[in-house]
């Protein structure tokens, strides 16, 4: 799924930055069937020019629009810190 | 269906501040609707928790309203802000409490 994710973001911002981070482990046993092993709790990372001039709603959106098929496969969050590029970053 | 849309719809037009969440503003029972909780305490704005996890149709309804995939999601006046991540990035800027109070709601805690 992290890898799936990167290979859209990459092919959808060709951003300059991107990270995914895997933080499921951080969140097991908040429900049953988070044993922490999987990839239910990802953070994507990315700093690319697409983002100049959307407002934070607007780029979680095009964030969100590429990775329904990962949300309806069990991704559960996906936290998001997307910049353009000269924004700062905490990265 | 359009009567869970109906139902949002009234509550975040009816109400100035709604947060969709998982568990109540006393007792959140996810962490990062924990967090946007929290950051509304400390602004001190009055604010209507719903909790998605008391009502599957509401819990999918509210996804399908704002066209967003998690939970919490944050309303002011009808519109929708975003989740946890846009609410404290909001907060650590002060544009949450700027946004609010362009919108003339009150709030109570430090700038």
């Amino acid at each position: 799924m992290k890898s799936s994710i990167t290979g859209k973001l990459e092919a959808a911002f060709s951003p300059e930055r991107l990270e995914v981070v895997n933080e499921s482990h951080l969140h097991a046993g908040h429900k049953p069937e988070f044993d922490g092993g999987g990839e239910t709790h990802l953070r994507v990372r990315i700093v690319a020019s697409a983002f100049s001039g959307m407002g934070r709603v607007a780029r979680h959106r095009a964030i969100n629009d590429l990775v329904k098929a990962e949300f309806d496969a069990g991704l559960h969050a996906l936290a998001v810190e997307a910049a353009a590029p000269g924004e700062p970053t905490r990265w | 269906m359009s009567g869970i849309q109906d139902f949002i719809a009234n509550e975040v037009k009816t109400n100035d501040v709604v947060l969709f969440m998982k568990g109540t503003p006393e007792f959140p029972q996810c962490g990062f609707s924990g967090q946007v909780v929290q950051i509304l305490d400390y602004v001190g704005v009055n604010y209507k928790g719903i909790n998605v996890l008391a009502d599957a149709d509401i819990r999918q309804g509210i996804k399908d309203y704002s066209n967003w995939p998690t939970i919490p999601q944050l309303y002011v006046k009808g519109e929708f802000i975003g989740g946890c991540d846009i609410v404290r990035e909001m907060f650590q800027s002060g544009e949450l409490q700027s946004h609010l109070q362009e919108q003339g709601i009150s709030i109570k805690g430090a700038a």
